[in-house]
């Protein structure tokens, strides 16, 4: 709390774009938890349950991790990584060589899979999948709506945070498939009563499962998130160059600074608020070049059309950016 | 070894006396320089003045709610008069589907497209204004008619009666003050307006295409619960007018007793947002926004404030707290204002911001292209409201270009 008071008391707002590794710990066969905390020790940017944030390796991999600790803990993170062998690297990385203390690039945090309002909820969880449903039932629980956890993985030993859940006030259905083989969806769902919402995470197969079961049921009631593998996009913490069309001038963008300071320093202010992408005030139209989108305010919509960036916190794909300014 | 728990000065100002509504400085000045955090005899609540005390109570959504109003009532232990607003009443985990809907239904998407719309808009209404010549009411001619057309049409409100949806944000925001005589003798008309207001936020009466009905479309994707929809809808209409109005008016006052900085924005037009954003930091449209501590008690700046008791955040004094600002008292649109806290800041900064950027932007861009200097005419008449800096009238002389 001091830090933060001491920082807005020397005008000071750093922009959030780094985050800090504060703990690692194994928590199921292949699978890490990570603990995150901002480098300065302030307050992490808010989120609600479904959020994930970019992951900027130091060897250039971006991957998107779904938050799945406290958001009432206001400074510290946590993922769950589950190692692929036959991934791309991403979470060979991190069971390999992330260590304590080493500082990540970060984005977001941003929600496609927000936890709306329901009478009962029914999630269903497979494998790691059960990361972002961890924060929606601790909501849940919060707002003493009744659920039902359906978690199906590979074997007990590999199921992250079973324990965790136990004691939860719901009711569990833990489904190891060597012990049961494969859960029947449509069976564990059975007649879905009005008001009552559906979440979905895990492999690709489990969704399509959930998505034919869905078929008889009311609209909007099945809400999922397929993971999907940001392999190619590299990050780009990389120096780069801003063109300020309108103004005429090139500049550099060194890693550890945002555009909107570099614009501010080069004597062209860009209007901000929060300095953490989460206000959108900043925004700015990119004629040229893409952008390395790291808020947590402009829809998919918004970060695919490429039109438009908000400087305070996003970088650049591209050697140059030109902006509208 | 405990550390001693300080006891936050006394100041026995009321900041909702009648002399403290029009000229809020001095007050402000003596709650921001007495301490980080003082205790109003008054009113029995603590209170901020400081810049980054704000900024702190703002960003900890954790220990300082919203839930129990962010008027001076207490709803730990008064009835409100009004269901709360939501989201603006909401804590997380309830606040969060609202506000997500309300984000989305006010995107930068959704605002680039209206764009060109407000700013033919604007252009018609300094046209007119122009046409008459002279001086004109710069309050009653162009802050509160041209906000009152672009944005209820954009929410899909019928065109009638749009002067009393003034009228009912007016009372709506002296209502989060204490109910004194104030507001006991606008409590009939509060009553009936505020039953107007939300036959207005029904479904049928919302026309299709605009935010209204985009909440309500919403709702029915299960995004918001049904009861909630009209809930949003009337945030909307509550939240997005009178501050707005006022907001514009601010602007305008400021450079009619600036004619420097009228230069400075004709020669470069780029500037109206920025422009709007130190009219926000130097006026302060909304000067008073309660937060309240939870079922426990907060550690917080060497003070403990017990369980449920009110903070009030003097957003005008921040604003020109001269530990944050240069020269805070001086209007200048060389400053970077970002950061202000005439918004708010973090989980519940004005959602809306971003619409009445655009409504000042197309309005400044209007008037900087057609006006080449503008004056007071006359003495201007501030209004009283508890939480909003208000005018009635702002005579102005326009100079065409």
């Amino acid at each position: 709390m001091n830090t933060a008071v001491a920082a807005a008391r020397a005008g000071l707002d750093t922009d959030a774009t780094s985050i800090q590794v504060v703990g690692v710990e194994v928590v199921a066969e292949g699978v890490v938890a990570v603990t995150l905390a901002d480098p300065t020790g302030r307050r992490l940017p808010p989120w609600t349950p479904g959020s994930h944030i970019d992951v900027i390796l130091p060897n250039g991999l971006v991957r998107q991790y779904s938050l799945c600790g406290d958001r009432w803990d206001a400074y510290t993170y946590r993922i769950a990584v589950l190692r692929e062998t036959a991934g791309s690297g991403g979470s060979e990385w991190i069971h390999t060589q992330l260590a304590e203390g080493q500082i990540l690039g970060f984005g977001g945090p941003r929600n496609h899979f927000h936890l709306v309002p329901a009478e009962r909820y029914l999630f269903i969880a497979g494998g790691i999948g059960i990361t972002p449903l961890l924060p929606m039932i601790q909501q849940a629980d919060r707002l003493k709506i009744p659920w039902k956890l359906l978690y199906g993985g590979r074997w007990r030993r590999s199921m992250a945070f079973a324990d965790e859940l136990t004691d939860a006030r719901g009711h569990v259905d833990l489904v190891p498939e060597n012990e049961f083989g494969r859960p029947d969806i449509a069976d564990w769902v059975g007649d879905i009563e009005k008001g009552t919402r559906v979440y979905c995470c895990g492999p690709a197969g489990l969704l399509d499962a959930a998505e034919r079961a869905s078929a008889n049921w009311l609209p909007h009631t099945l809400h999922t998130e397929r993971f999907v593998n940001g392999a190619g996009r590299r990050a780009d913490d990389r120096p780069f160059v801003v063109h300020l069309q309108r103004s005429g001038l090139d500049l550099p963008v060194a890693p550890g600074t945002s555009i909107l300071d570099a614009m501010a320093q080069a004597g062209v202010g860009v209007l901000s608020s929060c300095r953490q992408g989460t206000c959108g005030t900043c925004e700015v139209a990119v004629l040229a070049g893409r952008p390395d989108h790291r808020d947590s305010m402009l829809s998919e919509t918004d970060r695919d059309a490429g039109d438009c960036i908000l400087v305070c916190v996003s970088r650049a794909h591209t050697s140059t950016l030109t902006l509208d300014a | 070894m405990t550390t001693p728990v300080l006891t936050p000065p006394v100041v026995d100002d009321d900041p909702y006396a009648e002399e403290h509504l029009i000229d809020r400085l001095p007050v402000q000045q003596r709650v921001r320089e007495a301490g980080p955090v003082v205790y109003l005899s008054a009113l029995d609540v603590y209170a901020t003045g400081r810049y980054d005390v704000i900024r702190e109570v703002l960003a900890d959504w954790q220990h300082f709610h919203v839930g129990a109003g962010v008027g001076l009532a207490n709803f730990h232990v008064e009835k409100p008069w009004r269901p709360p607003a939501l989201p603006t009443e909401a804590d997380p985990p309830v606040h969060d589907a609202p506000r997500r809907v309300l984000t989305e239904v006010l995107s930068t998407r959704v605002l680039r497209r209206l764009r060109s719309e407000w700013l033919a808009e604007a252009e018609q209404s300094v046209d007119q204004v122009l046409a008459r010549g002279g001086v004109i009411d710069a309050m009653n001619e162009l802050a509160a008619p041209f906000p009152l057309k672009v944005f209820p049409d954009a929410v899909g409100l019928p065109p009638e009666r749009r002067r009393d949806l003034l009228a009912y944000g007016d009372l709506v925001f002296n209502a989060f003050g204490p109910q004194n005589a104030l507001f006991e003798k606008s409590a009939t008309r509060l009553t009936q307006l505020s039953a107007w207001v939300t036959t207005l936020c029904r479904r049928e009466n919302l026309a299709p295409g605009g935010f209204g009905a985009s909440i309500w479309e919403a709702a029915d994707r299960g995004e918001i619960t049904l009861e909630q929809a009209p809930l949003v809808v009337r945030s909307l209409v509550s939240a997005g007018i009178d501050t707005t109005v006022h907001g514009i008016a601010a602007i305008l006052h400021a450079f009619a007793t600036h004619p420097e900085q009228w230069q400075l924005l004709r020669k470069d037009p780029g500037l109206a947002r920025r422009a709007f954003d130190e009219a926000v930091r130097w006026a302060s449209p909304l000067q008073i926004v309660f937060h309240t501590t939870g079922d426990d008690p907060v550690e917080f700046l060497g003070t403990t404030i017990g369980p449920h008791q009110k903070m009030m955040l003097l957003i005008g004094a921040g604003n020109r707290d001269p530990r944050r600002w240069d020269a805070p008292n001086n209007f200048d649109l060389g400053r970077d204002p970002s950061g202000h806290v005439g918004f708010g800041m973090g989980l519940h900064q004005c959602v809306g911001q971003h619409v009445a950027r655009l409504e000042a932007e197309v309005l400044l861009t209007a008037l900087a292209d057609r006006v080449e200097h503008l004056e007071l005419a006359g003495t201007p008449e501030r209004g009283y409201n508890n939480s909003l800096q208000t005018w009635n009238t702002l005579p102005v002389r326009l100079v065409p270009a």
